[in-house]
C-alpha cells in the first residue's frame, strides 16, 4: 500500500513529458522544470543501460535518495511511468502497473488521443487521483 | 569457472571526476573503453545528483537545474537498482565518491561503503606516504583488504 506518493510522471518513448501530476509535495515543479526533469530522467535511464556489467539491462527501476524513493516502470513500447514517494514506500511497482492499466484504458483507447502527445483526458486524471488517494493508507493525509 | 559472488565492480572518483581506482570482480559485458566508461559513470552520477536535488519533494527552494552541488548540499541519492545490477554510492564531504556495482538482490550497502572508505581507502591509500592525492592509485594491500572485506558482504 503506497503511503505517500508525491508525484507521478509519464514520458513518451522519445523522452518528452506527456503527463505530470503533483499529489502533495512541497516542491511542486513548474512546467519548464518538469519538462527538463523528464528529459533528464529519460537520458539517465538510457545511460544506466550502457553501464550494466551484464547483458539485458532495461534501465533504472528504483532510485533511493535521502528524502524520496523513485520507482520507474517502462512499458514494452518505451513509455515510462515513474512515481516519487516517501522513502521505504511499499507497493509502488503494483501501483505503477495499475497506472499503466488506467493509461491503456482511458488514454490509449480514447479515439481522440494522439499517441506521444500530452495527455488531456479527464477520466484518466480522475481515476488516477482515486487510485492514489485510495492507496494513501488509513491515516488519511 | 567459479561462481561469481555478488560484487561486480567498484569505482572511486575524486571531486574533479578523476577516477582514482577501478576494481572489477565479475564483468562479462563492457561496452566502452575504460576511460569512456569511467567518464560516463561520473557523468551519470553528476546528472543524477542534479536530478535528485531538483526533484526533492520536501524542499521548495532548489535553485536551478544543473548547478554543481557541494557534497552534502541538497538531496542526494545513495543507490539505484536496475534489473541486472544495483549501484550504491557514498559521497564523502571531501568529494570522494565510492561507487559499488553489485547484483540486484544486494541489500543496503551504506555501512559497507563507509567501512570501505574509513578502514580500507583511508588506511591503505591516504595514509600511504607515496600516494599523490588526486591521482589514480594501484596498491596491493588495498586490493587484498578490499577483496577480503567484500567476501564478508552478503
Amino acid at each position: 500500500m503506497a503511503s505517500n506518493v508525491y508525484n507521478l510522471f509519464i514520458i513518451n518513448k522519445s523522452g518528452g513529458l506527456i503527463f505530470y501530476k503533483d499529489y502533495g509535495s512541497l516542491g511542486r515543479l513548474d512546467t519548464n522544470d518538469s519538462l527538463r526533469l523528464a528529459s533528464l530522467w529519460h537520458s539517465m535511464h538510457a545511460i544506466s543501460q550502457q553501464l550494466s556489467p551484464t547483458l539485458g539491462c532495461y534501465g533504472i527501476e528504483l532510485l533511493e535518495a535521502d528524502t524520496f524513493d523513485l520507482r520507474c516502470f517502462q512499458a514494452l513500447t518505451g513509455t515510462k511511468f515513474f512515481v516519487v514517494a516517501e522513502p521505504g514506500t511499499q507497493g509502488l511497482d503494483s501501483l505503477l502497473k495499475n497506472v499503466y492499466g488506467l493509461y491503456v484504458d482511458y488514454v490509449l483507447k480514447n479515439p481522440f488521443y494522439e499517441v506521444e502527445m500530452p495527455i488531456r483526458c479527464e477520466l484518466f486524471d480522475l481515476s488516477l487521483t482515486q487510485l492514489i488517494r485510495k492507496d494513501k493508507g488509513v491515516i488519511g493525509r | 569457472m567459479a561462481a561469481p559472488g555478488r560484487m561486480r565492480c567498484m569505482y572511486i572518483f575524486n571531486r574533479n571526476g578523476v577516477c582514482l581506482h577501478y576494481h572489477v570482480w565479475y564483468r562479462p559485458l563492457t561496452t566502452l573503453s575504460p576511460q569512456q566508461d569511467q567518464k560516463l559513470m561520473f557523468g551519470l552520477l553528476f546528472s543524477l545528483r542534479s536530478f535528485t536535488v531538483k526533484m526533492d519533494p520536501t524542499s521548495n527552494n532548489k535553485g536551478h537545474l544543473g548547478v554543481p552541488q557541494l557534497p552534502g548540499q541538497g538531496c542526494s541519492f545513495h543507490a539505484f537498482t536496475t534489473n541486472t545490477y544495483k549501484l550504491s554510492l557514498l559521497e564523502t564531504p571531501s568529494g570522494i565518491k565510492i561507487v559499488l556495482v553489485t547484483d540486484p538482490g544486494m541489500g543496503d550497502l551504506r555501512e559497507a561503503l563507509r567501512y570501505i572508505y574509513s578502514n580500507i581507502y583511508v588506511e591503505y591509500v591516504i595514509k600511504n606516504p607515496l600516494y599523490v592525492p588526486g591521482e589514480h592509485f594501484r596498491c596491493e594491500l588495498f586490493n587484498a583488504a578490499l577483496d577480503q572485506y567484500v567476501k564478508t558482504l552478503k
